[in-house]
C-alpha cells in the first residue's frame, strides 16, 4: 500500500516537475525525425525499384538504426530521470518527514523503483512500438518476436534504473550519475570489443567483452532484442555493420542480467534500510 | 514506570560519526504529558539525539524506549509527530496534497484525512492556501505547514526541532498555544530550542546538554530561589572577590563595567552580604538582586565560552 502511494507520488513528481512532458515531447520529436528520414530514404529506393528482397533489407537496416537510437534514448531517460530519485530526498531532508511515518524504509525505495519502472515501461513500449508500427505501415515490414523483443528493451531500462536506485541509496546524485554512465560505457565498449572479436575470431577480445557484460549486462539485452526482432538480418554473414550481432548473447547471460537486476534492487532495499539519515 | 508513566526513556545513547562523537552518553526520562525542553549550544548533539529517537539515525551504542516500544518501532512511529530542524518538503505539492500524503503515510483513511486537514490548515493560519504549491511558500509558512504535518495523527509525542526558527512573533505565540493545547490533552512534547524565553514559558522540565551529555535536568515548576547579584563597589580588590565566595558562587568581575556578579543560593543571604560589605569598609554604590532567568542558568550550566570570563 505504502509502496503504491510512493510510486504514485514519484509519477506525480516527474509530471509536476515537467520531466515527463519534456521526455514525451522529445520522444515525439525523435519519432518525427525518424519517420521523415525513413520515408524519404525509402521513397528514393522505391523509385529505383530493384526487388522486394532488397526493399525488405533496406527497411530492416533503417529500422535497426532507429531501434538503436531508441535504445540510446531509453538509456539516457532511464538514468537521468531516476538518478536523483533517492539521493535528492536525502540531500534536501524531505526524507526525514517521510521516514518518521509508520512506513518501512524499503517501501520508499521500492515505491520509487516501481514508479519509474511503470513510466519507463510505457515510454519504451510507446517509442519502440511507434517505430515498428511506422515501418510496418510504410514498408510493410514486420519484425519477429515483437513482445519478447520489446520486453528486453524495457528490461535494459529497468536494469539501469535499478542501478541508479541502488547507487542513490549511498551516493550523491552527481556521483551516482557518473557511476551509472561509466558502467554503461564499460558495457558499451565491451560489447563492441566482443563483437569485433567474434568477427576476427580473437578469443581474448571475446573474453574481454564477456567480462564487461558481467560487470554491466545492459548491452547484451539490447543485442538480444535486436536478434529477436530481426533474426535473419542480424545473423546474415555478409552484413557486418554496426547494427548486426556477430556474437549472440547466450541464454545464461540473459538469466545473469535478470539476477543482476534483482540483486541491484535487493541491495537498494537493504542498503537504504541500514544508512543514517 | 508505575508512578509516572514514561514516554521516552533513553539509556546511554551514543552516536559517533567516524572519529566525531556527536552524542556521548544520553540518558533521559520524559514522562507522559510533559513538555520537555532540550537545550544546549550549537553542536551539542540535540538534533542527532532526536534523529536517534525517531529511528533516522542508528545509535552506536545504548538503547531507548519510546511509548513502551524499542527504537524505530513502527507502531510507536504511528503515534509520533515530528517537525525537523531542516524542514524541506516536496515543493511541487500543494499544501492540501502535502498534508494528504503525510496523512496517508500515517495510515489514516480518507475520512480521517478529510476531517483533520482543514482544521490543521486553519490552526496554522494557512486555511486559504490549501491549493498553493509549497514552492510558493515563505520559510515561515513552510514551518507552519510542517507543524500541521506533525500534528496530523493526534500524536502521543511531538518532536519539535527548533519549531520557531523561521516564525514571526505571531507564529511563535501560535506554537506556544499549540504546545499548551497538547499539554492540556496529555500529550508529550519534546522541544529543541535556542529561544530560552519561549522555553521558559512553555516547558515543564528542561535538560541542558553539552558535548552529547546531559549536564543537568531541572524542573521549571520548582521556584527558583537563587538570585544573581550585581554589585558596584569602589575599588574592588582580588581579596574582595575571594571573600565573596563565602556568600555565593560564580563570583566574577566584569572587565568592561567593573561590576561584580555572584549567585546567592537564597535571597535571605542578601542582608548579610550588604552588612558585611559595609562593615568591611567597602563603599557600596549598587546592589542589584535578580532572579536567575533560564538564560542565566543556561550560561552557568552550559558555560559561556564567548563571554567575559563568566563562571563555568
Ligand atoms: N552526519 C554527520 N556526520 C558527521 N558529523 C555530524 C553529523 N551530524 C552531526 N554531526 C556532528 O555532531 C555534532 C552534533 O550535531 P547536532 O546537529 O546534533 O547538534 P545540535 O545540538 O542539533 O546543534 P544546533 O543547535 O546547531 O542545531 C556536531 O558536532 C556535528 O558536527
Ligand atoms: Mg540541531
Amino acid at each position: 500500500m505504502t509502496t503504491l502511494t510512493i510510486a504514485y507520488l514519484t509519477i506525480r513528481e516527474t509530471q509536476r516537475r515537467r520531466i515527463l512532458w519534456i521526455a514525451l515531447a522529445l520522444g515525439l520529436l525523435f519519432l518525427f525525425v525518424f519517420c521523415l528520414g525513413f520515408h524519404y530514404v525509402y521513397l528514393d529506393f522505391e523509385r529505383t525499384w530493384v526487388g522486394n528482397e532488397e526493399a525488405q533489407l533496406l527497411a530492416s537496416l533503417l529500422l535497426a538504426a532507429g531501434l538503436y537510437a531508441t535504445n540510446f534514448i531509453a538509456i539516457v531517460i532511464s538514468v537521468v530521470t531516476s538518478v536523483t530519485a533517492v539521493s535528492a530526498e536525502v540531500e534536501t531532508h524531505t526524507v526525514e518527514t517521510l521516514l518518521t511515518k509508520p512506513i518501512r524504509r524499503w517501501e520508499l525505495v521500492l515505491g520509487k523503483w516501481l514508479g519509474f519502472a511503470v513510466m519507463l515501461l510505457v515510454y519504451i513500449v510507446l517509442l519502440t512500438g511507434s517505430i515498428l508500427l511506422f515501418v510496418y505501415l510504410r514498408a510493410d515490414y514486420t519484425v519477429s518476436n515483437l513482445l519478447p523483443g520489446m520486453m528486453l528493451m524495457v528490461m535494459q531500462g529497468l536494469l539501469l534504473l535499478s542501478l541508479t536506485i541502488a547507487g542513490g541509496t549511498r551516493l550523491s546524485s552527481l556521483a551516482n550519475g557518473v557511476l551509472a554512465f561509466m558502467l554503461y560505457g564499460v558495457a558499451f565498449v565491451g560489447g563492441w570489443v566482443e563483437q569485433i572479436g567474434a568477427i576476427v575470431r580473437n578469443e581474448t577480445a571475446v573474453d574481454i567483452g564477456i567480462v564487461a557484460s558481467l560487470i554491466m549486462p545492459s548491452e547484451i539485452l539490447w543485442k538480444k532484442a535486436l536478434t529477436l526482432f530481426q533474426p535473419a538480418f542480424t545473423s546474415s554473414p555478409m552484413m557486418a555493420g554496426p547494427f548486426t550481432v556477430a556474437s549472440q548473447p547466450s541464454d545464461a547471460m540473459l538469466v545473469y542480467a535478470v539476477l543482476y537486476m534483482a540483486g541491484m534492487v535487493g541491495f537498494a532495499l537493504w542498503s537504504f534500510t541500514r544508512r543514517d539519515l | 514506570m508505575s508512578a509516572q508513566p514514561l514516554t521516552i526513556h533513553t539509556m546511554s545513547l551514543r552516536k559517533e560519526f567516524g572519529a566525531k562523537v556527536a552524542v556521548a552518553d544520553l540518558s533521559l526520562q520524559v514522562g507522559r504529558g510533559e513538555v520537555f525542553g532540550f537545550l544546549g549550544p550549537n553542536g551539542a548533539g540535540k538534533t542527532t539525539s532526536v534523529k536517534m529517537l525517531l529511528g533516522l539515525t542508528r545509535p552506536t551504542a545504548g538503547t531507548a524506549v519510546l511509548l513502551d516500544k524499542p527504537l524505530g518501532d513502527r507502531q510507536a512511529r504511528a503515534k509520533i509527530g515530528f517537525l525537523p530542524e531542516h524542514f524541506r518538503f516536496h515543493e511541487w505539492l500543494r499544501a492540501g496534497e502535502f498534508l494528504d500524503l503525510h496523512g496517508r503515510l500515517y495510515g489514516m483513511n480518507r475520512e480521517a484525512r478529510a476531517a483533520a486537514i482543514p482544521d490543521l490548515l486553519a490552526l496554522v493560519g494557512l486555511a486559504d492556501r490549501t491549493a498553493t504549491k509549497l514552492q510558493a511558500f515563505s520559510k515561515g509558512m513552510l514551518q507552519r505547514i510542517g507543524l500541521a504535518q506533525a500534528l496530523l495523527n493526534d500524536p502521543e509525542i511531538v518532536f519539535l526541532d527548533e519549531p520557531t526558527s523561521g516564525l514571526d512573533p505571531l507564529g511563535r505565540l501560535l506554537v506556544r498555544d499549540i504546545i499548551d493545547g497538547l499539554r492540556g490533552e496529555g500529550r508529550t512534547v519534546f522541544l529543541n530550542s535556542h529561544l530560552l524565553g519561549e522555553v521558559e514559558k512553555t516547558c515543564d522540565r528542561v535538560a541542558f546538554i553539552r558535548d552529547g551529555r546531559v549536564l543537568q535536568t531541572i524542573s521549571l515548576h520548582d521556584p527558583e530561589e537563587r538570585v544573581q547579584v550585581t554589585l558596584r563597589v569602589g575599588s574592588p580588590t582580588p581579596q574582595l572577590l575571594a571573600d565573596l565566595t563565602q556568600f555565593g558562587e560564580h563570583v566574577n568581575l566584569s572587565r568592561h563595567n567593573g561590576r561584580i556578579h555572584l549567585t546567592l543560593a537564597h535571597e535571605s543571604r542578601l542582608p548579610d552580604l550588604a552588612a558585611w560589605l559595609v562593615q568591611s569598609g567597602y563603599s557600596l554604590y549598587e546592589l542589584n538582586p535578580q532572579r536567575l532567568s533560564l538564560e542565566d542558568r543556561f550560561l552557568q550550566i552550559v558555560g559561556n565560552d564567548s563571554g567575559d570570563g563568566a563562571a563555568r
